[in-house]
């Protein structure tokens, strides 16, 4: 029995495995290259929305900045890894600078977890709304930084971002160009799919290790009451800051990628809706559930695209011409959605386990 | 009093520009049960928080087992042996039962012995047994005051202290947990107990300090305390 069980398991991991690494493929020939862009967009989400639920979901930490820790790593590998520092520093730098992504990644990763930290320390007596407040603004200034850091030296070149950025390089090989893999041709949007795919197991192995780990069980505690956890001998000023810590990490590893990906960074990309994005994957998802959080990442990084690419010419199939705004439509319908979940599956559409027992109990209870 | 397990000198605490210790001084001796009696707002849940290291005091000495706390982090006293049962219990409510007696056991690396005090502990409090998956905060007040006082144990204390243990809890209950702080306190465990149920407090105490307004008024032997005109008075209603 136990033996068919675990050939079972081993079955659906096989299946799903195969369905992922054919992903590309699938979406190339059915919907299109540009569909093959926005999965990795996806991917990319998806990580963030893991590293924020580190501090919102294990820690309960109410993070509404989270953003700016992707804005770091991207702007990290931005900085060094163009011709953009030529810019600032002509004399230093004639060419720009031009590290190997690999050298910037566990930097910026490194930089964003002390930027995490940074804007732990003052906030280590906040909770809730205040933290939330705090941590809003505090992504908002590095936004407004990046974009006001053009004087007086140019270090960020302002609204207008950073454009030529190298891309991501595998063993030599640059993942902006197109492939031959065994007769198989792999162009460049497969080539980062497979590389962010890598990643983002990497960021779920991790989360997993951390969730079942005492700093995981020590992080929950804090969540549940801060005060006995204190009593239990938990040092919950180092470990909340090790949670912030930890998510930015996971934000700027994302942010590093992202740069590379994109080529082209901007102040732009790092506006306070984008953190809120990326709450809502957590939220709507399943707050302190893996599996919750992907699913919201997936969903919502998805979600624009298909209205972007249905809505328009649904309406001018019907009306003849474009009534409304498929941007406008799509906060309306994505406000609707998160009204509906948190109505009728208040605890994420695939909550952790807790979180359902915690509900069912209520209803049981009273 | 050098040979006390607790020693409490002129402990001053003030927060938020409110004095709510105005100078304490007391003692526990190793395996004595002492109760802190006095009505709500007396400066008693401060007292313990901050011998748990919870709040800074602003004056005086607290000295544990010879050694002076003022500087010692409320995670680092826990590791020395001194146990807080928080007001309200502070169990962690989205967390199973079994899960909270662990975190209790969050200092200690010895997983052996942790399995061996968590057999203890489910000995010592059967209910805990059936509810062993169950998230903390469906059970009952009782309940939830029973995995406190047990989860506060598996930290294998010297000193235990209890804030409050019979609030909002029925009759029966009440009486059933106070048992089982004679019980532990009878296996040798020093004991401070803070209380507003005087009576309770001084039938299963060996002495006992009276707070009021910030300072104690009163000290002495529980069956003292208990004859005594002014607690009969001003808190057992006689």
């Amino acid at each position: 029995m136990k033996k068919l069980k675990f050939s079972k398991q081993h079955v659906l991991f096989s299946v799903l495995f195969v369905s992922v690494m054919l992903l590309p493929f699938a979406t190339d020939a059915l919907l299109g290259r540009g569909w093959v862009r926005i999965v990795d967009f996806a991917m990319l989400y998806i990580m963030l929305a893991l590293g924020l639920n580190i501090v919102v979901g294990y820690a309960g930490l109410l993070d509404l900045g989270y953003i700016a820790f992707f804005a770091v790593g991207a702007y990290c590998y931005a900085l060094t890894g163009s011709p953009h520092l030529a810019l600032a520093f002509p004399l230093l730098f004639p060419d720009g600078l031009h590290l190997s992504f690999w050298i910037v990644l566990p930097l910026a990763a490194l930089l964003a977890g002390g930027f995490g930290a940074l804007l732990g320390a003052p906030t280590l007596r906040l909770r809730g709304d205040y933290l939330a407040i705090v941590t809003l603004g505090f992504g908002e200034i590095i936004r407004i930084f990046m974009n006001n850091l053009n004087a007086p030296i140019n270090l960020t070149n302002g609204p207008q971002g950073i454009s030529r950025i190298d891309p991501v390089s595998v063993a030599g090989v640059a993942l902006n160009t197109t492939q031959q893999v065994f007769g198989i041709e792999l162009p460049s949007v497969h080539l980062y799919f497979y590389l962010f795919l890598s990643f983002t197991a990497l960021v779920v192995f991790v989360s997993r290790r951390l969730e079942k780990s005492r700093i995981g069980r020590a992080w929950m505690a804090i969540r549940e009451d801060e005060i006995a956890a204190s009593a239990m001998g938990i040092n919950t000023r180092n470990l909340k800051l090790l949670a912030f810590a930890m998510g930015a990490a996971f934000g700027g590893v994302s942010g590093t990628l992202f740069a590379g990906f994109q080529g082209f960074v901007s102040p732009e990309s790092f506006s306070l809706m984008e953190s809120v994005m990326v709450l809502c994957m957590v939220v709507l998802g399943g707050m302190g559930n893996i599996y919750g959080v992907i699913l919201g990442g997936l969903l919502l990084a998805l979600l624009p695209e298909v209205l972007r690419h249905s809505v328009v010419p649904l309406q001018q199939a019907l009306f003849g011409r474009i009534v409304i705004d498929p941007e406008s439509l799509r906060m309306l319908l994505f406000g609707t959605a998160l009204i509906a979940v948190m109505l009728y599956r208040p605890a994420g559409l695939w909550p952790s386990g807790v979180r359902r027992r915690e509900l069912e109990s209520d209803e049981v209870a009273p | 009093m050098s040979s006390a397990l607790l020693e409490v000198r002129g402990l001053k605490v003030a927060y938020g520009g409110i004095h709510a210790v105005k100078g304490v001084d007391f003692y526990i001796a190793p395996g004595e049960l002492v109760a802190l009696i006095g009505s709500n707002g007396a400066g008693k849940t401060t007292t313990l928080k901050t011998l748990a290291g919870l709040h800074a005091a602003s004056s005086g000495q607290i000295h544990y087992n010879g050694l002076s706390l003022l500087h010692i982090p409320a995670h680092q006293r826990v590791a020395m042996g001194m146990a807080l049962v928080p007001e309200g219990r502070g169990v962690f409510a989205r967390l199973s039962v079994a899960e909270n007696l662990l975190m209790g056991a969050y200092t200690r690396g010895d997983k052996a012995q942790i399995d061996d005090d968590l057999a203890r502990m489910y000995a010592l409090f059967p209910r805990l047994v059936e509810r062993r998956d169950q998230l903390a905060g469906t059970l009952s007040g009782g309940e939830q005051q029973m995995l406190a006082m047990a989860r506060a144990l598996m930290s294998r204390p010297r000193l235990l202290m209890l804030d409050e243990p019979s609030m909002g809890l029925a009759p029966l209950m009440v009486k059933k947990i106070f048992e089982t702080i004679k019980e532990v306190a009878a296996q040798g465990m020093s004991i401070l107990l803070v209380e507003q149920n005087a009576r309770l407090a001084l039938q299963v105490a060996s002495r006992g300090y009276v707070m009021e307004s910030g300072a104690i008024t009163l000290s002495g032997v529980s069956a003292e305390l208990l004859g005594s005109d002014a607690v009969q008075r001003a808190y057992l209603g006689g």
